[in-house]
């Protein structure tokens, strides 16, 4: 894992090395704790005023959850959720690995603000170790009324899926399951259930101390507030920024150390995300306002550079083989729908005869119709690509291809199971 | 007067038995691996009587009905 940086403002989440208690308490101060009712509500409004929203790709108001969950007759429980699924992704480990307790922070906050007992804090195998080590120091010091668990999270593109992470904790099945009944009404054996990314916990903490003002003093007033975004591909310095909302696509990409040469196009958000032209993303701010209409959002903060002279249909062609292979197999559409898909956007890359036609079609055929947003996603892969590379396909039906296969996206190989 | 209703599928219980197509072919359809595609619109009130024989008879009840938008109905 590479540098950290943050643009302009002080960092609020990542500082250079890993925070134990006494330091993390140090620069921070005490979280606020043993709220009454009246300081929970309280704090619950602040969080809506803060405006933050969750961290994970999906972007849902925390205070409308954390509200859901806490209007609940039955006892909660809290899912911190630190998967990180997403194979080009490291920014959560790396606010693991520096700043365990900012997330068990925010962790019991959320179990405190929704009346739950137990906090069960899922981790992506690399920062395990720390998280652990983390919680016992909590133990030692009789921190926290609210108990921790720690857990490995599964393998897997989808087991990062909300549903998929609570039944990993239940019964060691990464798959998401059925809505309804929603994660908030009933959720892990029943109880229910807050699961929030660990990035979204950690600025909870944050509001708890400093508010909502301080909070909406980063970013833009629609989209307040800091964000951790890993950037890869062709720059100098690839790594985890934390920046503010809204900072300006190009902005990143100087602040990973610029370009490492002309650039063709940026995938941004993850491998649900979607391909743009990297000269018209350039001036536009990373958030869902200032993307939207390029078809594309900041999703789990994720931005990767395609050079030129790489082709764009050969990176998406092995990042939806992929997808299709990490579909946990439960509905027909994903299941049989996206391996053709992926056959389909091989023979263009390979310049093999392949059915456009019959491509879109099957696109409509998955869109919408899973259980979890997986096919979706690997939708909304496909058809930026054939928006974004339309002049490489071009070449590619006249039987040439302007760059070399390059394999600048990371796929695990091998099976996840 | 019937409340407005439209059909949904919970994908993770579908097999792909598609009696639901058969027995509903005014609103679903079959895709290419044989799954049901249903209309998003409201369910037309002559037909709300065969959609719910048709989510009875779905063997892995993977079919339902869920309240509908009501007074938006496009379809036929």
């Amino acid at each position: 894992m590479t540098g950290t940086r943050l643009a302009g403002t002080r960092p609020r989440l990542l500082y250079p090395g890993t925070a134990g208690l006494i330091e993390h308490t140090t620069r921070y101060g005490p979280p606020p704790s043993g709220l009454g009712r009246p300081q929970r509500e309280a704090l619950i409004a602040e969080v809506d005023r803060a405006g933050l929203t969750g961290r994970g790709g999906a972007g849902f108001p925390t205070a409308r959850k954390l509200a859901a969950v806490a209007a609940a007759h039955s006892p909660a429980v809290v899912v911190a959720n630190g998967t990180e699924g997403e194979p080009a992704s490291i920014k959560d480990r790396v606010l693991m690995a520096r700043s365990p307790h900012l997330v068990l922070d925010g962790a019991v906050l959320a179990a405190e603000l929704t009346g739950a007992g137990r906090a069960v804090i899922v981790v992506h195998r690399d920062v395990r170790e720390i998280m652990d080590e983390a919680a016992a120091d909590r133990a030692r010091a009789g921190l926290d009324r609210v108990r921790l668990e720690v857990r490995t999270a599964a393998g897997g593109f989808v087991a990062g899926q909300a549903s998929a992470v609570v039944r990993w904790v239940q019964r060691d099945v990464a798959a998401p399951t059925a809505t309804p009944p929603r994660l908030a009404q009933r959720g892990l054996r029943g109880a229910p259930t807050l699961v929030q990314n660990v990035e979204t916990l950690a600025h909870l903490a944050l509001i708890a101390r400093y508010g909502a003002a301080w909070f909406r003093s980063a970013g833009t007033p629609a989209e307040p507030g800091t964000m951790l975004v890993t950037v890869l591909g062709a720059v100098r310095e690839p790594g985890v920024l934390e920046v503010g909302t809204g900072t300006p696509v190009g902005q990143l990409l100087e602040l990973a150390g610029s370009a490492s040469g002309p650039l063709q196009a940026l995938l941004l958000g993850g491998y649900f995300g979607a391909w743009v032209d990297a000269a018209g993303a350039s001036g536009r701010p990373f958030s869902s306002a200032g993307l939207a209409d390029l078809g594309a959002g900041p999703g789990a903060g994720l931005v990767a550079a395609l050079p030129a002279g790489v082709c764009g249909l050969a990176e998406t062609a092995r990042v939806v083989r992929y997808l299709a292979g990490e579909s946990a197999g439960q509905c027909g559409p994903c299941r049989f729908g996206l391996p053709a898909i992926a056959e389909q956007v091989e023979q263009l890359a390979d310049r093999r005869s392949a059915d456009p036609w019959l491509l879109r079609r099957w696109l409509g055929q998955v869109d919408g119709r899973g259980g979890c947003a997986h096919p979706d996603g690997a939708v909304r892969l496909v058809r930026s690509a054939l928006r974004t590379f339309c002049a490489e396909l071009e070449r590619h039906a006249a039987g040439r291809c302007s760059g070399g296969p390059a394999r600048l996206l990371p796929v695990p190989s091998g099976s996840r199971r | 007067m019937t409340r407005p209703a439209r059909l949904r599928v919970d994908f993770i219980a579908c097999d792909g038995r598609r009696l639901c197509a058969e027995a509903l072919p005014e609103l679903i359809t079959l895709d290419d691996w044989g799954f049901p595609i249903v209309s998003g619109q409201d369910v037309p009130p002559r037909l709300l009587a065969d959609a719910r024989a048709t989510v009875r008879a779905c063997p892995r009840l993977a079919l339902r009905l869920d309240p509908g938008a009501g007074g938006h109905d496009r379809s036929a």
